[in-house]
C-alpha cells in the first residue's frame, strides 16, 4: 500500500504522455497534458503525507502532533496554478486555430515547409 | 543596494501590469519607451550584479527568512558571476529587441511589450535563483510568456502549430523537472540548491538521486534543444515574430544548459563524483546534438529556420564544454554561449530587416534581391563569421578555452568537432548571404517555391509589411551593437582571468554552499593559470571559417566542384539529407515520442556508467 500513489503517479504521466503521443485533436491533447501533470500532484502529496498526521495548522493542538509536511502543499498549490495557465494558454492557441484554420487536427495545421 | 538582486524581476513584472493594464488608453510611443527603459534598467541592473559578484556571491533572502543554523527556511536569490552574466545577457537582448521593434511591428498592440517584459523578468529571475523550486516557477514564468509570443500571430497556422507543439513539450519537460524535484524533495527535505547539495555530498548517489537527475537533467535538456529533444524547436523560433526570435536563439535554450550545469554542480556533483562514464554520456549528447543541427542548419533555406538550426548546432558545442565537467570547461562554454547570444540575436535582427524590406525569408526566392542592401549583407558575414569563432569574437575566445579544457581532460577530437561544426552552420549563413545579396548560385534544381508568383511568403510578418526604402537606425543599430558586444566580450582586458574565476566559483560546491548558508562569501579569486595559447585555436578558427566558406561555394556553383568529388559528395549527401528532412518533419505527437526514446536512451545509458 505504501507504493501505491507513486505508482498512480507514474500511471498517471504515462498514460497522459500516450494520450499526447496519439493524439490528433489538439483540445484532446491538451487534456492529456493535464492528465500527466496530475501526476505531480499526487507525487509532490505523497511525499509530504505522514500517516496518522493531522493538517499542518498548529493553533489548537498540542506542541508535537504529527502533522503532513505544508510545504508540499504550497508546492502543489503552485503547481495546480502553473498547469491552468498552461492550459489556459493552449486552449486559448486551439481556439484561434479552430477560428482561423478551422481545423483541431495537428497535423493539417501545416506550415510553408522549404 | 539590499534589494538590488529583487529589482530585476520586480520591475518589469511591475511595468508589465502597468502596461497591459493601461494598454487601452496608452500611446503607442509611450509604451515603446517604457518597455525599452525597462529592459534597459534590468540590463545595468544585472550588470552592476555581476561586477558585485565577482567579489564575492550576493544572497537576498526573500522576506528576510534567513537561514538559521545552517538550515534554509526561505527562498533566496543567490548571484553569482555565472548567473549574473546570462541575466545581463536576457536584458541586453531583449533591449535590442524593443528597439528593433519600435518601427516595425505595428500590428501589435501594448500587450506584445507586456509580454516581452514578463518573459524578461522570467528569464533574469531563472538565473539568479538560488532554490530549486523558484527555478521551476521562473521556468514556468518565462516558457509561458515564450508560448503566448510563439503563437502571436494566430492567422499563420505554422506559427500557431508552432506554438502549440513548443507548449506541450516544453510543458511535459516541466512537469518531468518538477517530479525530480518532489524525489529529491522527499529525500532531503530542502529546496534550496546549497542545502540540497549538503544534505545529498556525503553518500554515494542511490538510485532515488539517479532517477531525479535524470529527470532534472531531461527536463532542461527539451528546453536546450538538446537532441533527440529538439524537434519542437525549429517551427517555434522560426515561425514566431523575428523580434522574439532574438531572445529564444540568443538565450532560451542557453538557459536549459545552464540549468542542467547549475543543478549539476551545486547539488549532484558530491554524490556523482565517483561516476566516471557521465562525461562519456554527456558528450555523446553533445557530439548528436551538434552534428544534427549543424546538417539541419545547411538543409534549411528559410533564413530564420536556419538559424533555429544553428541554435541546435550551437547548444551541442556548449554542452560539450559543460560535458567536460570541469572548471575550465565550464568557463569556455559560458563565454562561448554569451558571444554566441549576442551573434545570433544580431544574425536574427538582420534576418528581420531583410523580411521588413524585402517581405520574404526564403533564400531562394530571395535570390539577387538584397544587391541595394549592402549593409545588410555585411552584417550578415560579420554574424557568420562570428558563428564560426573567427577572433576577434568572443565565440572564438570561448571556444579557444574549451578546446584548451579539451585536451586537458583527453578529449582532443573535440577541436575537430568544433571545427566541422562551425563550418557548417556558418556555411549555411554565407551561402544565403550569397544567393540573397550578389545573386549566386542559380536557381536550386529541386526547389519547390522559386522563381515569382509566390504570394505567401512564409515568414512575413503582417506588421512588417509597410515600405521603408532605407532602413532606420533603430533597425540596424542593434544588430551592429550586438555584434559589437559580442566582440567586445572576447577583447575586455583581463577576461580570462574574470571567466576562470566565475568558474571555479560555479563549480565550486562548499564554496556556494557557504556562501549562501553561512553568509561566507569566500575566497573569491585566486585563481592562477597560465595564460591560454591562442596560436593554434586561431588557426583552427579559421580553418573552420575557410571551410564554411568553400562548402558556401560548392552549394552555390556546384558546376566548377570535379565531377568525381561532386558525384561521391552527393551519393553520401543525399540520403543523409533525405533521411534527416524526413526525420523532422512530424508533429507535436513525435516530438513528445522522441522525448520519451530520448528519456529513456539516457536513463539506460545513466545505469550502465553508474552501476
Amino acid at each position: 500500500m505504501r507504493f501505491l500513489p507513486y505508482v498512480v503517479a507514474a500511471w498517471l504521466l504515462l498514460v497522459g504522455l500516450y494520450g499526447i503521443v496519439t493524439s490528433r485533436n489538439l483540445v484532446h491533447a491538451i487534456i492529456c497534458l493535464s492528465v500527466a501533470q496530475s501526476s505531480t500532484y499526487i507525487l509532490l502529496l505523497s511525499v509530504g503525507f505522514r500517516r496518522g498526521g493531522t493538517a499542518p495548522i498548529f493553533l489548537d493542538v498540542p506542541v508535537g502532533t504529527r502533522a503532513v509536511d505544508p510545504v508540499v502543499g504550497a508546492l502543489t498549490l503552485t503547481d495546480i496554478v502553473v498547469g491552468a495557465t498552461v492550459s489556459a494558454l493552449l486552449l486559448a492557441l486551439a481556439v484561434q486555430a479552430h477560428k482561423h484554420h478551422g481545423t483541431l487536427d495537428p497535423e493539417r495545421l501545416k506550415p510553408e515547409r522549404d | 543596494m539590499d534589494l538590488l538582486p529583487a529589482l530585476p524581476v520586480v520591475l518589469p513584472l511591475l511595468v508589465a501590469a502597468a502596461l497591459v493594464g493601461l494598454a487601452p488608453v496608452c500611446p503607442r510611443p509611450v509604451a515603446d519607451a517604457a518597455a525599452v527603459a525597462t529592459a534597459a534598467v534590468v540590463t545595468v541592473t544585472c550588470l552592476a550584479l555581476l561586477a558585485i559578484s565577482l567579489d564575492g556571491s550576493v544572497v537576498y533572502w526573500f522576506g528576510g527568512w534567513t537561514p538559521r543554523d545552517g538550515i534554509a527556511l526561505g527562498a533566496a536569490f543567490a548571484v553569482d558571476p555565472v548567473g549574473a552574466a546570462l541575466a545581463t545577457l536576457a536584458g541586453v537582448l531583449a533591449t535590442a529587441a524593443l528597439t528593433f521593434s519600435w518601427r516595425i511591428f505595428e500590428a501589435v498592440r501594448t500587450l506584445h511589450h507586456g509580454l516581452m517584459l514578463v518573459f524578461l523578468a522570467g528569464l533574469v529571475g531563472f538565473c539568479l535563483s538560488g532554490d530549486l523550486f523558484n527555478m521551476f516557477v521562473f521556468y514556468e514564468l518565462f516558457s509561458v510568456a515564450a508560448y503566448a509570443l510563439a503563437g502571436y500571430q494566430t492567422t499563420n497556422p505554422g506559427s500557431v502549430r508552432g506554438a502549440l507543439n513548443f507548449a506541450i513539450t516544453n510543458s511535459v519537460g516541466a512537469i518531468l523537472v518538477l517530479a525530480g524535484i518532489a524525489l529529491l524533495y522527499g529525500r532531503t527535505g530542502a529546496l534550496n540548491l546549497a542545502q540540497l547539495g549538503q544534505t545529498l555530498a556525503p553518500g554515494p548517489p542511490d538510485r532515488l538521486v539517479m532517477v531525479a537527475f535524470l529527470l532534472l537533467t531531461v527536463g532542461f535538456f527539451v528546453k536546450a534543444a538538446v537532441v533527440p529533444f529538439h524537434f519542437w524547436l525549429a517551427d517555434a523560433y522560426a515561425l514566431a515574430p523575428t523580434v522574439v526570435g532574438v531572445l529564444f536563439a540568443g538565450v532560451v535554450s542557453e538557459l536549459g544548459l545552464y540549468a542542467v550545469a547549475r543543478v549539476y554542480w551545486t547539488v549532484f556533483s558530491g554524490p556523482m563524483a565517483g561516476v566516471e562514464g557521465l562525461r562519456g554520456v554527456m558528450l555523446l549528447g553533445a557530439v548528436t546534438t551538434a552534428l544534427v543541427g549543424g546538417v539541419m542548419c545547411l538543409l534549411q533555406h528559410h533564413l530564420a529556420r536556419m538559424l533555429a538550426y544553428a541554435t541546435v548546432s550551437h547548444v551541442g558545442l556548449t554542452l560539450a564544454g559543460f560535458a567536460l565537467l570541469g572548471p575550465a570547461g565550464v568557463g569556455g562554454a559560458v563565454l562561448y554561449l554569451l558571444a554566441d547570444g549576442l551573434v545570433k540575436g544580431s544574425l536574427f535582427i538582420t534576418v528581420g530587416i531583410v523580411d521588413h524590406h524585402l517581405h520574404d525569408v526564403d533564400e531562394r526566392r530571395l535570390r539577387d534581391r538584397g544587391r541595394h542592401m549592402p549593409w545588410a549583407a555585411a552584417l550578415m558575414v560579420a554574424g557568420a563569421l562570428g558563428l564560426a569563432g573567427v577572433p576577434p569574437f568572443g565565440t572564438f575566445l570561448g571556444k579557444a578555452l574549451m578546446e584548451e579544457a579539451a585536451l586537458e581532460a583527453g578529449t582532443p577530437w573535440l577541436i575537430g568537432l568544433f571545427v566541422v561544426v562551425a563550418a557548417l552552420t556558418s556555411a549555411a549563413l554565407l551561402r544565403a548571404t550569397g544567393r540573397v545579396f550578389r545573386g549566386l548560385g542559380g536557381p536550386s534544381p529541386g526547389g519547390s517555391g522559386g522563381g515569382a508568383g509566390s504570394g505567401a511568403a512564409s515568414g512575413a510578418e503582417p506588421g512588417y509589411r509597410d515600405h521603408h526604402r532605407h532602413a532606420h537606425p533603430t533597425q540596424v543599430a542593434p544588430a551592429v551593437l550586438l555584434l559589437a558586444a559580442a566582440v567586445a566580450v572576447g577583447l575586455a582586458p583581463g577576461i580570462t582571468g574574470v571567466v576562470e574565476t566565475a568558474a571555479a566559483r560555479f563549480t565550486d560546491r562548499a564554496g556556494y554552499a557557504a556562501a549562501v548558508l553561512e553568509g561566507v562569501a569566500g575566497p573569491g579569486a585566486g585563481v592562477s593559470h597560465p595564460p591560454v595559447p591562442l596560436a593554434a585555436p586561431a588557426f583552427w578558427a579559421v580553418l573552420s571559417a575557410l571551410l564554411g566558406l568553400g562548402l558556401a561555394l560548392a552549394a552555390l556553383a556546384p558546376q566548377r566542384v570535379p565531377g568525381r568529388l561532386r558525384d561521391g559528395v552527393a551519393r553520401v549527401w543525399g540520403p543523409v539529407a533525405a533521411t534527416m528532412r524526413g526525420l523532422h518533419d512530424g508533429g507535436i505527437g513525435d516530438s513528445v515520442t522522441w522525448l520519451v526514446v530520448g528519456m529513456a536512451a539516457f536513463g539506460t545509458l545513466l545505469a550502465v556508467v553508474v552501476r
